[in-house]
């Protein structure tokens, strides 16, 4: 892969954080959390919607080529 | 069952307050035995405290129970003079591995820079630590220790409580100015006050099974998510002292725990685990499920809770026992201080703020771990699955696998005990930070920087790098110098020399820096030079007399 970057990377500009597992873990926690509540069809157009938005806001086709190829494989 | 462990019987006697003895004023007064309990009775006696310690059984925990014992906890213990007791008799760990159906998918070290004393983790059945922790309290002549004493009521006071006590003699009362219950999760004196503990139960069972086997699996804890010997389900493996292992199996909510527990049920799953080869034979079976949740305020009036009976997690990521001895440290020095008129009472609500701030940080910890191994969705399960999925190549995904983060110290930098920098520094040992270790040399010997801290005699430490002179003030508590002397510098007896530089290197220490260090090893203030003023005014904020 060339342009998809796979290293970690939550975070805050400008801010530390004194265990490095504690910005991914809040995103993963806020991510679980928007779908609380949802039925499984609900939260499927939530997640489709979460794509196409970080998707525009990624605009690079070069990663968002390698991103949709690496998302499929093994499937 | 096989056991590898003779319960010790500790002597009841029969209290003197029903032979005849005038009934006295306690100072202290703590309930409970367990590991919290005995290690606020042993902080609170070496610092010259007379202590009553009560415990309505006459043994050590039942079952091997708790089983991951943090650095911290470590290091708190080797000032209470047990610390290498538990660390002969554990199995020491850094290395944890996560393994997603038969792969591994990620993996953790806990301690992955040189330089500390203590290792990361031990695992020791929780019987052999309360059993180290009796063996120490029982050489202080300040504990009182009185087994078979059962609390019937507690009544509260405007400046004291008194403790209602059953023994097999029969009842009486004592009275205390101060009240430390370290009863556990049920804690029977918590509801007998009426107070809340509020949170949120998991629905979910975990087996636990602790099998005595040889085995040569290397010394690191190992959990699997969806393993072909248990599918859908979670498991967790770890080695403890005299070759028993602890393997705990989720089993989900509907699982009937009395089934369950019995061997016939229990056997084929370690077998399907070990393989039909391996000899092992059950030492302990329980089925548990748990809480999260946390008293709002840990102190009432006189009356102070510490450990389980303030505040309950999951299992997963050992902050449970772990968080109950750091409770312990924090409260123990206050405690002294308060009693001994040095400190505002409003030192004890600090207690309560830091304490509760550390539960909710494990709180917090523990319940994302557990949503982590056990997802309440479908939505939420493939979530889980697919960074399990993408762990396997990428590194991001693995940051994100989750099957506990395993127990540190809290950074206490909200405290109102801190003093703010006016000073630039690098590195992490701001104010309210947990001192790290470091390797030194005091006397020519080879030793730990945290042994020369507050050991034993829970004062205030001033650590000061190089030699300038410096006159301390008058100050409302004593306070130890300490000085830092780089490797080929000139060093009087008792200075520490930094012989690897990893004092300066993790204090951000040049010649003038000064650090003050409270007595639990939490970072109070620093300064790049001394001031006597800025020192006076730190003490007097750490001690709640400003």
């Amino acid at each position: 892969m060339n342009y998809l970057n796979t290293q970690p990377q939550f975070g805050i500009p400008g801010e530390r954080f004194v265990r490095a597992f504690q910005p991914g873990d809040d995103f993963y926690e806020a991510l679980i959390e928007t779908h609380v509540g949802l039925t499984d069809e609900q939260s499927q157009k939530v997640n489709a919607r979460l794509v196409l938005l970080l998707a525009n806001h990624i605009g690079d086709l070069r990663v968002l080529r390698e991103a949709l190829a690496a998302a499929r494989k093994d499937s | 069952m096989l056991s590898t462990y003779t319960y010790p019987k500790f002597e009841y006697r029969t209290p003197p307050e029903l032979n005849g003895k005038p009934k006295q004023r306690h100072p202290v007064v703590v309930i409970g035995a367990g590991p919290v309990g005995l290690a606020t009775a042993i902080d609170l006696a070496q610092q010259g405290l007379q202590v009553i310690l009560l415990d309505d059984d006459d043994s050590v925990s039942i079952g091997s129970r708790g089983v991951c014992y943090a650095k911290r906890t470590l290091e708190v213990l080797d000032r209470l003079g047990c610390g290498q007791a538990l660390v002969d008799k554990g199995v020491t760990w850094n290395v944890g591995r996560t393994f997603f159906d038969t792969e591994e998918v990620f993996n953790f070290d806990l301690l992955p820079d040189a330089g500390h004393e203590r290792p990361g983790m031990i695992n020791l059945q929780q019987y052999y630590m309360e059993e180290f922790l009796v063996k120490r309290a029982t050489q202080l002549a300040a504990i009182d220790i009185r087994w078979k004493h059962k609390v019937s009521k507690i009544e509260p006071s405007k400046d004291g409580v008194i403790v209602v006590i059953d023994t097999p003699d029969g009842s009486f009362s004592i009275d205390a100015d101060w009240l430390v219950v370290a009863d556990g999760a049920r804690s029977p004196v918590r509801r007998q006050l009426g107070l809340e503990i509020d949170g949120k139960v998991f629905q979910d069972r975990f087996l636990i099974a602790d099998v005595v086997m040889k085995a040569d699996f290397p010394a690191e804890r190992w959990f699997w998510f969806d393993p072909p010997f248990h599918r859908n389900q979670s498991v967790l493996l770890h080695r403890q002292a005299d070759s028993v292992w602890r393997i705990d199996f989720q089993l989900g909510w509907d699982a009937d725990p009395e089934e369950e527990k019995k061997p016939e049920n229990v056997i084929p799953r370690i077998r399907a685990m070990l393989g039909d080869e391996r000899e092992f034979e059950l030492e302990w079976v329980s089925v548990y499920t748990f809480q999260c949740r946390r008293m709002q305020k840990f102190r009432h009036g006189r009356i102070l809770f510490a450990g389980d009976s303030a505040h309950q997690v999951s299992p997963f990521g050992a902050r449970g026992g772990n968080s109950g001895i750091q409770d312990a440290d924090n409260l123990g020095w206050k405690l002294r201080a308060v009693v001994e008129g040095i400190a505002s009472e409003r030192l004890l609500d600090s207690y309560s703020d830091e304490r509760g701030y550390a539960a909710d940080e494990n709180l917090q910890n523990s319940t994302r771990s557990t949503d982590f191994i056990t997802p309440k969705s479908s939505t939420s399960k493939i979530f889980r699955n697919a960074v399990l999925d993408l762990a396997r190549e990428h590194a991001f995904a693995r940051s994100l696998v989750n099957s506990g983060r395993l127990s540190v110290p809290a950074f206490l930098t909200e405290s109102q005990l801190n003093t703010s920098d006016t000073d630039l520094f690098e590195g992490w040992m701001m104010p309210g930070a947990p001192m790290d270790d470091a390797p030194v040399q005091v006397n020519g010997l080879d030793t730990w920087l945290l042994r020369q801290v507050s050991n034993a005699s829970h004062e205030f430490t001033l650590l000061i790098f190089g030699t300038n002179a410096i006159d301390l003030p008058e100050l409302p508590w004593k306070v130890r110098v300490l000085r830092v002397i780089q490797r080929d510098g000139l060093s009087n007896p008792g200075d520490v020399v930094d012989t690897e530089g990893l004092v300066a290197r993790r204090y951000d220490g040049r010649s003038g820096t000064v650090y003050l260090l409270r007595p639990d090893q939490h970072v109070a203030a620093r300064w790049r030079n001394f001031d006597a003023t800025a020192l006076r005014n730190a003490l007097s904020k750490a001690l709640c007399l400003i």
